[in-house]
């Protein structure tokens, strides 16, 4: 058990006691409304289900727009302008919208979502995301009868953002999804974490987050959502099409050229903590293994 | 202050061994500490082929041949820091467990190459000594000059494991090039003589 001083109160403490209380209810009305969430259902090993600390979520990150070392996103991210941000969604739809961050905070309410995170590289997290289903987002518009997929589309503005000087990736940075993916109610819409505003460095001020799928799925910054008809070429699938997939769904059973993805590395454990394995689609097959039911995963990597 | 220069070298060496100290003891090693352990002493195994490459080019730009005589600890110290990243790799990450290992120099063009480097680095430093120098007269020679494979499988091997090669990479790559011309522009000037 952890233990905390008196002085070490913070919103991280009451979430972490949070959890063990909800625990110890178990099947209180608590636990049943969060049932949707499959982390708290599943039962794995105590360091799976502990919370990442505040501290690693936000210090430790793949931004490559702010830099593209781990501690670069905290440095360079702090005075990153998040006011006034605006998001379209159009393509293939009947009437492309425009919402402001302010408009879509009062349409849709965020809710307490704590996921796994996997990175491609080998470690993993867990967070307690503030958020919602990007479903309930893109039923706001209507999608035409040829749409097939959906594009997601980080903000570039090289001013504010250094890493965007330099050619590290196809800027701006862009992810897609198959149009089922994207309206599976795991996927979700990223406004905050730990109960806080959501900082800059982890993706402010709107983000997705798809579980299941490697951490660069989960595009950050976002101002653009696009119904489209091909599947789009994600900004990693153009950097290297051999090791990126456009699926890249967690999988322990296909190995990234680079790093095996076999086992994984929970942040924040010690020198002497052991690997532990990967699970497939990262712990949330039972709710996502059917969007891919007769397809070789092997092949769509 | 010529005749302590080697011991000053020698401790000024060992500064990568001050820093993961003083990270280790005052918890510093952030929120991946194998990743952390794995990296710095890979980097400064990359860092110290450099330097021992650097010492010729020194010496001829210079026209001193001070330089000369930190060669071989800056290789030793190579292979040191070569050494301790791959037993941090294989014991610390691994924990010395061998199949997903074998698996990963099998399969992973970037350890395949980092571990062909270590390996090469064997007989260098096993031929360092000042008797094997005389043992092999020009043989060493030849056999020395493995370093420079050495080097460009070294930075090739963090090319590889990197996401992009921007930018540390590409500083590693940019020296290494530079020292690597400096050498034929050398032997060229040296044969025009």
């Amino acid at each position: 058990m952890i233990k905390f001083k008196n002085s070490e109160i913070t919103p991280e403490n009451i979430y972490k006691k949070r959890r063990s209380f909800i625990k110890s209810v178990g099947l209180g009305a608590s636990t049943l409304a969060m049932s949707s969430i499959p982390f708290l259902n599943k039962s794995l090993a105590s360091e799976r289900d502990k919370l990442t600390s505040y501290k690693d979520i936000t210090t430790y990150n793949n931004y490559y727009e702010f830099g593209t070392s781990k501690s670069d996103p905290y440095r360079n991210s702090q005075i990153f302008k998040t006011t006034p941000w605006d998001i379209a969604i159009e393509g293939e739809v009947e009437k492309p919208i425009k919402l402001s961050m302010e408009e879509i905070s009062e349409m849709f309410i965020s809710e307490e979502r704590i996921y796994r995170l996997r990175c491609v590289e080998g470690w993993s997290m867990v967070i307690p995301w503030m958020g919602f289903s990007l479903s309930k987002l893109l039923s706001k518009v209507n999608p035409t009868n040829k749409a097939k997929f959906v594009e997601f589309e980080s903000v570039y503005d090289p001013a504010q953002m250094k890493g965007q000087r330099y050619p590290v990736l196809n800027w701006p940075y862009n992810e897609g999804l198959r149009i089922d993916e994207a309206m599976h109610p795991l996927t979700t819409v990223v406004t905050g974490l730990y109960g806080k505003k959501l900082p800059n460095q982890n993706g402010a001020p709107l983000r997705i987050f798809i579980p299941w799928k490697y951490g660069f799925k989960s595009a950050k910054a976002i101002v653009k959502i696009k119904f489209v008809e091909n599947m789009p070429t994600s900004s990693w699938m153009w950097a290297s099409p051999r090791e990126y997939g456009f699926y890249s769904n967690v999988n322990p059973n296909v190995d990234h050229p680079r790093w095996s993805q076999a086992t994984e590395r929970i942040i924040g454990e010690g020198v002497w903590a052991p690997r532990v394995k990967t699970l497939m689609f990262n712990g949330y097959g039972d709710e996502v293994a059917s969007l891919y039911s007769g397809m070789d995963l092997k092949k769509n990597f | 202050m010529r005749r302590y220069s080697k011991t000053l070298v020698f401790f000024l060496s060992l500064w990568p061994i001050y820093v993961i100290s003083y990270q280790i003891i005052f918890n510093q090693l952030g929120p991946e500490p194998v990743d952390r352990i794995i990296n710095h002493f890979g980097e400064w195994t990359l860092i110290f082929i450099l330097l021992t490459l650097s010492m010729t080019p020194l010496k001829q730009i210079t026209k001193s041949v001070e330089w000369i005589k930190f060669r071989r600890m800056l290789g030793l110290f190579t292979f040191f820091y070569a050494s301790i990243h791959m037993l941090s790799y294989v014991g610390l990450d691994y924990r010395f467990d061998f199949e997903p290992l074998i698996n990963d120099v099998l399969k992973k063009k970037f350890i395949f190459i980092g571990f062909s480097a270590w390996l090469l680095l064997i007989p260098l430093a096993v031929t360092s000594s000042e008797r094997m120098v005389i043992l092999l007269k020009q043989n060493w020679k030849k056999i020395h000059r493995l370093i420079y494979i050495i080097g460009i499988f070294g930075v090739l091997h963090y090319i590889w494991l990197s996401k992009t090669i921007f930018f540390k990479p590409l500083i590693f790559l940019i020296i290494l090039v530079i020292l690597l011309l400096l050498r034929i522009k050398i032997t060229r000037s040296a044969s025009k003589i």
